[in-house]
This record gives C-alpha cells, structure tokens and sequence, in this order.
C-alpha cells in the first residue's frame, strides 16, 4: 500500500456514549415510573401502564434537555417524543391484528383449505374435511370482474380530469372525491334495487362485482388522476410539438411514462373492495360450492364466508373463520406489498 | 432597467471582451436570404399575442429566409419565447391564449382555418428549454417517436434513425447503446437527441427555445456546431439569453424588448450588423452589456 491516509471514518454528530446512557437512564426511569403508578393507584391494565410510560418519557426527556440546553431543546424533545408516540399507537393495533389473526387463524390451515370447498361439509365437521376454495375462487372472480370493468372507467376518468380538462372538470372531480366516500353497503343496495330485483332478480357473482365496481372506480380514478399529474407537461408538450394529436401523446407518452403509478392505482382500488361484506352479503347468494360461472347461481366469497362461520358458532366453524381471515388478510397484504414495489420501481434508466 | 440575473449574468460576461461579439459575428459569412431551394421560407406578418387580458406581444413582422439561422434576443419577458410558439401554434395550448396576425409558410397562413395543426407541427419542428426525452422509450425509440406520434410509415427506419442522429451530432456516442433509455444519456447528449427526435420528421424549420440554457459549456459548444450543420438543410430560429451564441450561430439577430407593454421588436439585421453598428440606442446599450 502506498497510500499514506491516515484519516479513520467518524461520526462526531452522533451521540455519545454517555448521552445514549443518559437516554437509556430516562427510559429505565419512564417504566419503573409507570410501574410505580400502576402499583400505587387505582389505575389498572396494560393500557395504563402504555399511557403512564408515554408521559413520563414525554416529560422526563423534555424536563432533562431543558436542565441541559434550554428551553428550546425541550420543546424539541417533547415534540420528537410526541410523535413517537404517534408512530407506536398508529403500529400497535396492526401488529396487534396481525398477531391475533395469526394465532388463531394457523391452526385452521391445512392443505385441503385450498382444494375443497364446504359443498359435502357442515359447519360443524372436523377441520380436515371441506375448505375455503369456492370462498377464493369466488372473490378472486368478483374482484376480476370489478377490474375489468372499473379500471377503464376509472382511468378514463382521470384523463378526463388531467387531459382534457373540460368543462364538467370540477363537478366530475367533487362527485368522484363524493363517490369515494359511498359506504360499501349503499353501493350494495343500489345493485339490488336498480338491477337484482327489477332486472336479474337472481343473486350471483356479477351482482356483487358491479358493487364493488362501483366502490372501485373513484380510488382508481383519484389516485390516477394525482400520478397523471405528476407528469411534467413537458413531455406532453414535446409529443404535441412533434406532429401527434393529443389521443396519441396521451397513449404514446402520457400512459407508459406513468406507467408504474397507474399499476398501484390500480392495486390500491383491488385492495380496497377484496374485504367488502356489506355488498356481498346483500348479492351474491354466497354458495357452498366452487362455483366458476359469474353469471348465475351463487358464489361465495371470502368475506362471506368469514361472516357465516362465526354465526355457526361452532368451535371448528369458528377456526375456519379464522382461518378464512388469515387468508383474506394475507391476500390483501400481498397485494399492498406488491402495490408499493411496483410503486417504488422508477421507469428504467 | 431589468435586474434579472439573466441580464446580470450577460453584462459580466460581454463586459469582460467588448469588442468581442462584433468579431465574433463577423468571423462567418452571412448567408444570403434566398439562395437555397428550401422552400420560399416562413414569415410572420403583424404577429400579436395575448395571455388574457395582458398584452404580450405586439406587430411582429419577421421574415425568416430559408436556410438561415434568425437569433431571437432580449431581456426576459419580451416575448420571444411566446412569439416562436405563436409559429408552430403551441402558443394556443395555455388556456387563455389569444393571437393576431398571419404566420405564413410558403405562402399559406398556419392559422387559416381548415389547417391541419399535426401537419404544421411536423413542418415546423421545436427544441425546448429544457432536454426533455421521452422516459418510457430507448434512445433509438425517442428518434424515431415523431414518426409514431404522426403515424408516419417510412420503409427504411435505421437508415432515418442513423441520419438523424448524424445530423444532431450523436450517432458515433450513441450507435452502440440505441436500446438505452433516454435518461442515461449526459443533458447535453439528451438535448442533442431532442434535436435528433425533431429532425427525424423532416422539418421545414427548427424553432429552438433556449436549447442550452440547461446545458454545460461544452454541450453548447456541440449544439452550436450542429445548429451550423443543420442551417445548410432547414431554416432555423433560436431564441437565446447567451450574446456569444447569438453572434456565434446566427446569420441574422432580432432584438426583442418590453416597455413594461407588449414586447416589441425593436431591430432586425445581420447578425455582424447587430453587433458592430445596430441603428438603435437600445439594440446597442443591450448588447454592449450598458443596459438599463
């Protein structure tokens, strides 16, 4: 080695040994003061003993950097600790759900969960016998259909509001941002009153996907609309400028370069009905068997199936609920995941 | 009178060489209007333009030869920008836009109505301020997005893509990667292919908004030198902050200036003209650097 440097990499903004004691002291002293508290008065439970620990942590950092550096450096403290809390009470219930649905839900997988579904069984058969597939298959029909049919209504829209900016811009941007407020069970009861009972007058799969269409298109269309914003009219402008109307700017240059946005979009609108109930349970019928035809007949789903087990009430009903949730979840978990991959994913340099 | 930095910028620079523009302008021969059979030119005729009620800009009467390069100048806010989007109508694209006037190539108004304004954006090609390749496509799919975009169909696409790269200065830095993106090109190289993506539909003319101003010395240089190129097969008009460049590339300079109204054009001539003998004080008080 011919090089001389003998510089060694530090880093003088970070904290000390002897601060990040002090900072361990005060959260040692923030617990036993909540334990104390707990022990001493009449509050009970593990809420009190969050709720004692956040504010004494919150006073206790905030009175020791006043002692330290001065009032300003308190008031930072006590704002940074603020927002700690923020962040752990927002963590706790998810973690909280996702531990619950786990415990209770793993002892209702099996393998058969997902090749049988509850034709030849009863709530109250053993685990091993019948399963989830015609919930599955069900909601993955409904929400497939409600794709098809909402993702070109709903980015339609969104070029509508960010392209062509016409007259009807404002009014159809507040009905959209209105529509996105629908609950889920008014939907369900318009596809009952102005096409189930007038029209088909039959529950099916196609019933419950034009109600989760209906919940569908104003988050696809609100979330296309801010990613179609994004791109810098530049772009538009140099298609424009080099011969091409504006249908083929939009499709050429507009679409592909928002690409990936429109993706989670699109992801985002799947997530937001693959839970829906209320409509389900007003449309579907939801059946027993696997059934493949949307058309006709009734088709369970996964929501449906959740909610009927748990009103069996039978100990192995129950943990197919559970199970049922643990599937659910773990679909519309998947589906975020691979929301924000293809979201982060940057248009390849 | 302005206190832009564009201006600051522009008095410190030619303050430094006063006499330099002049030679610099003088170095090349002018190009005689007329001498080329590219078509009898393009030229605007009582040209005006509104933003709303703001009057921007007011009676531009240019006549624009055919294979000549025309430097647009002036301070910020003159209008030179909305007057050369008045000539390939992008001008109407800002909602409250209005014009007045006739912008006639070869002899036909481009504002008449029954024209087809994809037609007339074809003839009249347009470089912006910024480098601003499309990020879905490759290289070679930027070049060759004009023909997409008009829905142009030409038998031999390599041999236009190699041309066109050829003719923007880019094929020997980018013939080996014309699968890249656009965006991994330097913004000098992603200018020059803007260039090349404008010049694969064959223009009558090149309009050029600032096309350095984002861009490096060096880059410039090379744009220059492919502005030079490309004047021998097309009309080219560019607007541009930077003197030397102006004295550099163009054959003829027009100076552009707003009282506080609409901007105006105050002068047009030979470049050299312009800038050894302009007939008005404020021509020369600007680009001697003495402005305001």
């Amino acid at each position: 080695m011919s090089t001389t440097i003998t510089a060694v990499p530090t880093k003088p903004w970070q904290a000390s040994k002897r601060e990040r004691a002090l900072d361990t002291g005060i959260f040692l002293a923030a617990i036993t003061t909540s334990f104390l508290v707990v022990a001493l008065t009449s509050m009970k439970g593990k809420l009190a003993y969050f709720t004692i620990f956040f504010i004494a942590y919150a006073l206790l950092t905030s009175v020791f950097k006043a002692t330290q550096r001065g009032s300003a450096a308190a008031k930072d403290a006590f704002v940074n600790s603020l927002v700690a809390i923020g962040a752990i009470v927002t963590v706790i219930p998810v973690a909280s759900i996702l531990d619950t649905v786990l415990r209770k839900g793993l002892p209702g997988i099996s393998f058969n969960l997902f090749t049988h579904d509850m034709a030849l069984a009863t709530p109250t058969d053993p685990l091993n016998n019948g399963g989830l597939l015609h919930a599955i298959t069900g909601t993955l029909t409904m929400v497939a259909i409600a794709l098809f049919l909402s993702v070109p209504i709903g980015i339609l829209t969104a070029l509508y509001l960010t392209e062509i900016k016409g007259r009807f811009t404002g009014p159809i941007r507040f009905l959209v941002q209105a529509m996105s407020g629908v609950p889920s069970i008014v939907a369900g009861l318009f596809i009952l009153s102005a096409i189930l009972y007038p029209i088909t007058k039959a529950y099916s799969g196609l019933m419950g996907s034009l109600s989760l269409t209906i919940l569908m298109i104003p988050t696809i269309a609100r979330t296309s609309e801010e990613v179609l914003n994004l791109i810098p009219n530049e772009l538009r402008e140099a298609g424009t400028a080099l011969g091409g109307t504006q249908w083929r700017t939009v499709a050429m240059i507009v679409l592909p370069a928002a690409r990936s946005g429109l993706v989670t979009a699109i992801i985002l609108g799947v997530a937001r009905i693959a839970g829906e109930t209320a409509p389900i349970l007003l449309l579907t019928g939801g059946g027993d068997k696997v059934n493949p035809n949307a058309f006709s007949g009734p088709m369970g789903s996964l929501p449906y199936y959740i909610w009927k087990s748990f009103n069996a009430g039978s100990p192995e009903a129950i943990t197919r609920a559970w199970a049922g949730l643990l599937v659910l979840v773990g679909l519309v978990l998947i589906l975020f995941t691979s929301a924000r991959y293809l979201g982060s994913r940057k248009v390849a340099k | 009178m302005t206190t832009s930095h564009e201006s600051e910028k522009e008095t410190m620079d030619t303050s430094v060489k006063p006499s330099s523009l002049a030679d610099v302008a003088q170095a090349k021969p002018t190009k005689v209007p007329g001498t080329r059979a590219l078509g009898t030119g393009l030229e605007t005729r009582g040209v005006h333009a509104w933003f709303g009620k703001h009057h921007a800009l007011s009676n531009i009467s240019l006549d624009f030869a055919a294979g000549t390069v025309t430097a647009l100048i002036g301070p910020s806010g003159c209008g030179k920008s909305t007057f050369i989007r008045t000539i390939n109508r992008m001008h109407e694209f800002i909602p409250t836009a209005a014009m007045a006037g006739e912008v006639l190539l070869d002899g036909k108004d481009v504002y008449a109505p029954g024209t087809d304004v994809t037609k007339i954006r074809l003839q009249i090609g347009m470089v912006f301020q910024k480098p601003n390749p499309f990020p879905s496509m490759t290289i070679g799919e930027n070049v060759l997005s004009g023909l997409k975009l008009a829905q142009i169909k030409v038998d031999n696409k390599d041999d236009l893509l190699e041309e066109s790269l050829e003719r923007a200065g880019l094929w020997s830095e980018v013939k080996d990667r014309l699968g890249a993106h656009g965006g991994s090109l330097s913004g000098g190289q992603q200018q020059r292919l803007c260039i090349a993506r404008a010049l694969a539909v064959r223009p009558q003319v090149l309009l050029m908004d600032e096309p350095c101003s984002a861009l490096d010395p060096g880059s410039t240089l090379r744009i220059e030198e492919t502005i030079r190129h490309l004047s021998d097969t097309m009309t080219i008009i560019i607007v541009t902050h930077n003197m030397q460049q102006a004295a550099r590339v163009s054959d003829y300079t027009a100076f552009f200036l707003s009282d506080g109204g609409p901007g105006q054009m105050i002068e047009v001539a030979p470049t050299s003209e312009i800038f050894s003998r302009p007939q008005d004080q404020r021509t020369e008080n600007y680009v001697t650097g003495r402005f305001g």
